[in-house]
């Protein structure tokens, strides 16, 4: 990397002395990049083993790449941690400002440790940190206000990430999210809970600063390729016109689209919530991550009427994709899109993953309609599918639990179905909640093995539409194919770039635009990196207990319809035990 | 030529045309961009596009103690960079923010109008638009 490369500068700060420090790990960035590579030996130097992931010592790691700052698309920052929903690895990328923001305060990597006796937010800027009391934001209903608060009485606009966590992160529901920029989130696995845990409320982190390039004129010659085929490729214009909710109607007419808990995988109700519906009726404005040109992120304006106002209405911005209208549109029973744009606003404002708390809605209900829990478990909130009104309620329940069993729902359905049963159609997957792809045995195999258990680890619905549905792959083969994807994605994470970018993105791409930031790494040993560390985040999750032989797969997805008709459990077994094999 | 902003309401926040004013200067990064995007009140309310109007009388010159800044002809400012003197007092005369700041060299970081940003804006917010009199205002 270039010398003077702030990149190689790692923040460390600690909330129980109230102080900071800045070491220089130069090696570590010359040998693994940035982002996940970094992140991940960031998280075994300072994880103590088996320790609790809500103890004081337990750390936060965020870290940017060589590319941040410098290229389009590379607008990623990797969080790394223990995870309270899994008890292994956690794992969560963010867009919106936040790679920047850090890379342009001058730092590679922020490592997070200790405990605040007082609620706190973090302001770092110009080679500082400063422990702002935040005790008059904790406990607010809506965590965009403790943003709004820290944006009004910070500097740096136009130059800052806001990171901020809501009530459910500050009681610690283990799949609360963190949430930057409003719209954008370090979703997945319960961030927001490590925050709480630590009475950490959020981070305002701003700067400007230049990023020197090997050579001017090829460094430009690059940027301009990228940029262009950026701002032409017809993949990243269909991320910008409608989005990914445009894949609502395709996967509902292929029978992949998990509906009311999977009981179902398509439905003739979804007119109303498909991605083009939605973009036609409601859509106000479409935003962009900084330094991304594609502008992805698609903000719905929501019109409701005042009942005791004649003429007067609110109007809230609720931001919209894929995810979202499968995890709180379908899965729930939901079928109309003011409904559905009502249960995200309240999921955004308590601040929990929305894919997690739609699976965990879905079960609730299948739970209640089986008899196995009773109203007062769930206070009396009349829950039923494709009532949001019930389900706003239920929401607010559960990042703010009174019942046993909500206080369970909180630690997510691998937990509540641990003590209340149900476990055949909880449908989490190394207890991380499904992501909405019901597409063949390559997405779950693909699930279970991703190291953080998330659908973008391995791509493996991917595999299924474009393989499984046509030729026969055994499960090894779907196993070596999502080992090898895996391996390439974490030098995409490492960079780091956005995964919506891997089209744009190969190794040779790879190789001459980190060359221009001093990096001197050809394909082959990009490929080398990226299994090296793809086997580091392995080593984590088994040092802390994970095990494939240990897993648990809902019979659900046995039962339910599919494109390819191949999921049984031969072949997922089959997956599994090979997988077992190799690690061994 | 003068750079004006056509659409704001277009913009997405992507920042695009921040990175390629910087990148004038063969580098990476957003030290010396001269024009800034920043939400207009939070992200939903969509965001304010900075750039310098090129005023016929300029304050931010009318405040330089040291001549730093001079007037061009049909409005503007050059930066004489070896008699500024980093006070700052221009940042502080331009009441739309459009004097931005090199902290490194702490020295202001001055619009040219030459248009690279709108070339780099996906979404047409920024356009070069001839002036009154047609004429080209490069500066050194």
């Amino acid at each position: 990397m270039m010398p003077n490369d702030t990149l190689s500068k790692v923040l460390y700060i600690d909330l129980t002395k109230k102080k900071f420090e800045v070491k220089y790990r130069r090696e570590l960035f010359e040998k693994y990049l940035g982002g996940t590579g970094v992140a991940i030996q960031l998280l075994h130097e300072e994880c103590p083993e088996g320790i609790d992931a809500f103890d004081q010592e337990s750390p936060v790691i965020f870290a940017v790449g060589p590319l941040t700052g410098a290229f389009p698309l590379a607008s990623k920052t990797c969080a790394m941690f223990k995870s309270p929903l899994t008890g292994d690895l956690g794992e969560s990328h963010a867009g919106g400002r936040s790679a920047i923001a850090i890379r342009m305060a001058g730092y590679g990597a922020i490592v997070i440790k200790g405990k605040s006796e007082l609620p706190v937010y973090l302001t770092i800027t110009k080679g500082k940190v400063e422990f702002k009391n935040a005790t008059t934001l904790w406990g607010m209903k809506d965590g965009s206000i403790a943003a709004r608060v820290m944006r009004q009485t910070e500097g740096g606009e136009g130059l800052r990430a806001i990171f901020r966590i809501g009530l459910a992160g500050e009681n610690m529901s283990t799949f609360a999210n963190v949430t930057t920029e409003t719209y954008r989130h370090f979703g997945r696995m319960g961030l927001g809970a490590i925050f709480g845990s630590k009475m950490l409320k959020g981070i305002v982190i701003s700067g400007k600063q230049e990023i020197e390039v090997t050579n001017k004129r090829e460094y430009r010659n690059l940027y301009d390729e990228i940029y262009t085929t950026a701002t032409e490729s017809p993949v990243m214009k269909k991320y910008h016109d409608v989005g990914t909710a445009i894949n609502i109607k395709s996967l509902n007419s292929m029978k992949a689209l998990p509906v009311k808990n999977l009981q179902m995988s398509s439905s003739d109700e979804i007119e109303q919530v498909t991605g083009e519906e939605i973009a036609k009726n409601h859509l106000a404005r479409r935003i962009g991550c900084a330094h991304c040109p594609v502008a992805c992120i698609h903000l719905a304006y929501l019109r409701e009427a005042y009942d005791d106002d004649p003429y007067f209405y609110k109007t809230t911005p609720v931001c919209y994709d894929f995810e979202l209208i499968y995890s709180l549109g379908t899965m729930v029973g939901i079928k109309e899109a003011k409904a559905l744009l009502k249960l995200i606003d309240v999921v955004e404002q308590v601040g929990v993953d929305a894919m997690s708390m739609g699976v965990v809605l879905s079960w609730i209900t299948e739970m209640l309609e089986k008899n196995k829990i009773t109203q007062e478990d769930v206070n009396k909130i009349p829950v039923a599918w494709g009532n949001e009104i019930a389900y706003i309620e239920l929401v607010k329940n559960i990042a703010k639990p009174s019942t046993d069993f909500l206080k369970a729902c909180a630690k997510g359905v691998s937990y509540a179905s641990s003590i209340y049963g149900g476990k055949e159609f909880a449908m989490s997957f190394g207890k991380n909640e499904m992501a909405g792809y019901h597409t063949g045995p390559a997405g779950y195999l693909g699930f279970l093995l991703g190291a953080r258990h998330s659908h973008l680890d391995n791509g493996g619905y991917s595999i299924d539409q474009k393989e499984m549905v046509k030729t026969e792959l055994t499960p090894q083969n779907v196993v070596d194919k999502l080992l090898d994807e895996e391996a390439i994605r974490q030098i995409l994470s490492s960079i780091a770039v956005c995964f919506f970018a891997r089209g744009i993105y190969n190794l040779k791409l790879v190789s001459d635009a980190i060359k221009l930031l001093g990096f001197d790494l050809d394909e082959n040993q990009l490929h080398e990196i990226g299994r090296q560390i793809h086997l580091n985040k392995y080593k984590f999750k088994m040092r802390e207990g994970f095990r494939i032989n240990k897993l648990e797969v809902p019979e659900r997805i046995y039962e339910t319809a599919d494109p390819t008709g191949k999921i049984t459990k031969d072949f997922i077994k089959t997956g599994l035990d090979y997988a077992q094999s190799l690690i061994n | 030529m003068k750079l004006a902003v056509r659409d704001a309401m277009r913009c997405v926040g992507c920042q695009s045309c921040m990175f390629a004013c910087s990148r004038r200067s063969g580098n990476a990064g957003l030290s010396n961009t001269c024009i800034g995007v920043k939400s207009a009140g939070g992200i939903s309310k969509g965001y304010n596009v900075i750039v310098c109007r090129s005023c016929e009388n300029p304050p931010c010159a009318t405040v330089c103690p040291t001549g730093a800044l001079v007037p061009k002809e049909g409005g503007g400012v050059r930066l004489k960079s070896s008699k500024c003197i980093g006070c700052g007092l221009c940042k502080d005369a331009c009441i739309i923010d459009a004097v931005f700041w090199n902290e490194k060299d702490n020295k202001p970081v001055i619009c040219i109008q030459c248009g690279i940003c709108a070339k780099y804006c996906p979404y047409n917010v920024l356009e070069l638009q001839k002036d009154k009199k047609g004429v080209s205002h490069d500066a050194e």
